[in-house]
């Protein structure tokens, strides 16, 4: 029963009380790059889970033939193969959001999340709660994506996901889009509000 | 010329940190104090200056499509591009235990100032994305990939620099509302900086 609960917290930890992108400050590039549209953010929400739960499960596998003075080589090596299959997976399906992630799908490589969860967890832990563990960061960075890529479209092209949803009476009434939210620099604002509700939120984040 | 332009372009319009946001991660840990943050600046930029054309030559002579022609005509149509990324960051990863054991037999003083951060550089995005960016515009030269990487090395060892003096004055000296302390008002104080430096935007020699 404890082993259960002790998973649980696993998944769930990352979504908010220990989101690797708010809380940890992990793998904000890309937090900052990609999310002028919803699409692209989910993508590579999505390719992030993907890779982070696999690398968690191979090298919480072998964790224990690693030798461990070459072990960065070794888990850049496991996570740049992923990447690979991940990069082509994107050019053969979806071709046009992966012009859009340009170097970004590559930069999942030397994402902070990804090393830092192989080294803190993964390289400690068995398989199941590695997988846990890589799918729940996954999610909580996924999270702040879509959150970001969310307000900067709607506020910056009044659309989501490529359809108007800011009516043309508003248009009208003299409404007109932010075009500020465009530029990438307006996404480290968005990240820093979403840091601070959740830190007004969780007093034992604040820094003193 | 053309390198001179790519080379302050890279410095102040296409800044690493303000533009792309490559490299945020040590950009937000190693920025409370000007020393270190130097410090780790000249180490990337170093880096970047050595990867940008190794990996360039790479990128030319065995991964492009065709690329192997110079072995022998039935070389030519081979296309490993889907390598790069394997490739790019073995190079990355190799260069810096190279350049870390160089530093630390030849330049002792060196090595002690930037030892701690040279480990860290092969999981430094910028350093990747340096590499990807060179390979996605397709540079036509070996010396303009090693102008570009200057170029960015200094931008991004700007940016460090200045925004590690802005925290430390706020640090010492504002009242920072509570849940903004520290990172916050880091990202804040970034975002401002990045709009400050789209002025640059157009510049041209």
């Amino acid at each position: 029963m404890a082993e259960k609960i002790d998973n649980r917290s696993v998944f769930f930890n990352p979504f908010s009380k220990n989101n690797p992108v708010v809380v940890q400050v992990l793998g904000i590039c890309s937090v900052l790059a990609v999310t002028v549209k919803l699409e692209p953010a989910l993508v590579m929400g999505m390719s992030v889970i993907a890779v982070l739960a696999f690398s968690n499960v191979i090298i919480s596998l072998i964790r224990n033939t690693i030798p461990t003075n070459i072990r960065i080589i070794v888990q850049l090596v496991v996570v740049a193969g992923l990447v690979v299959i991940v990069d082509q997976l994107l050019q053969a399906y979806a071709y046009d959001v992966s012009k859009q992630l340009s170097v970004f799908i590559g930069l999942i490589i030397t994402n902070c999340i990804l090393m830092g969860r192989l080294e803190a967890f993964a390289m400690a832990n068995r398989p199941w709660p590695s997988l846990l563990d890589g799918i729940g960061n996954g999610i909580g960075y996924a999270l702040v994506l879509v959150i970001v890529g969310f307000f900067r479209e709607l506020l910056g092209s009044g659309t989501l996901l490529g359809l108007t949803v800011v009516p043309q009476s508003f248009y009208d009434a003299g409404y007109v889009n932010n075009g500020l939210m465009i530029l990438p620099p307006m996404a480290l604002i968005v990240v820093a509000c979403i840091i601070w509700v959740q830190r007004s939120r969780n007093k034992d984040l604040q820094e003193h | 010329m053309e390198n001179l332009n790519l080379f302050i372009r890279s410095i102040f319009v296409d800044n690493m940190i303000f533009a792309y946001f490559l490299g945020m991660c040590s950009f937000l840990a190693v920025s409370k104090n000007v020393k270190t943050a130097f410090g780790l600046g000249v180490a990337v930029t170093f880096m970047l200056v050595i990867t940008l054309p190794v990996n360039w030559l790479l990128q030319t002579y065995v991964l492009s499509p065709g690329a192997l022609s110079w072995l022998g005509e039935e070389y030519a149509s081979v296309d490993l591009s889907f390598l790069s990324l394997i490739m790019f960051i073995a190079v990355i990863a190799s260069m810096t235990q190279l350049v870390e054991m160089a530093v630390e037999k030849y330049s002792p003083s060196l090595y002690a100032s930037l030892g701690i951060f040279l480990p860290l550089i092969a999981v430094n995005c910028a350093i990747l994305g340096g590499s990807l960016f060179m390979q996605q515009r397709g540079f036509g030269s070996f010396w303009t990939a090693t102008c570009a990487g200057a170029g960015w090395g200094l931008g991004w060892l700007l940016a460090i620099t200045a925004v590690a003096a802005i925290r430390e004055r706020i640090a010492s000296y504002s009242n920072v509302p509570a849940p903004l302390r520290g990172i916050g008002i880091t990202f804040i104080v970034t975002a401002l900086m990045g709009i400050a430096f789209m002025s640059f935007l157009g510049i041209k020699i």
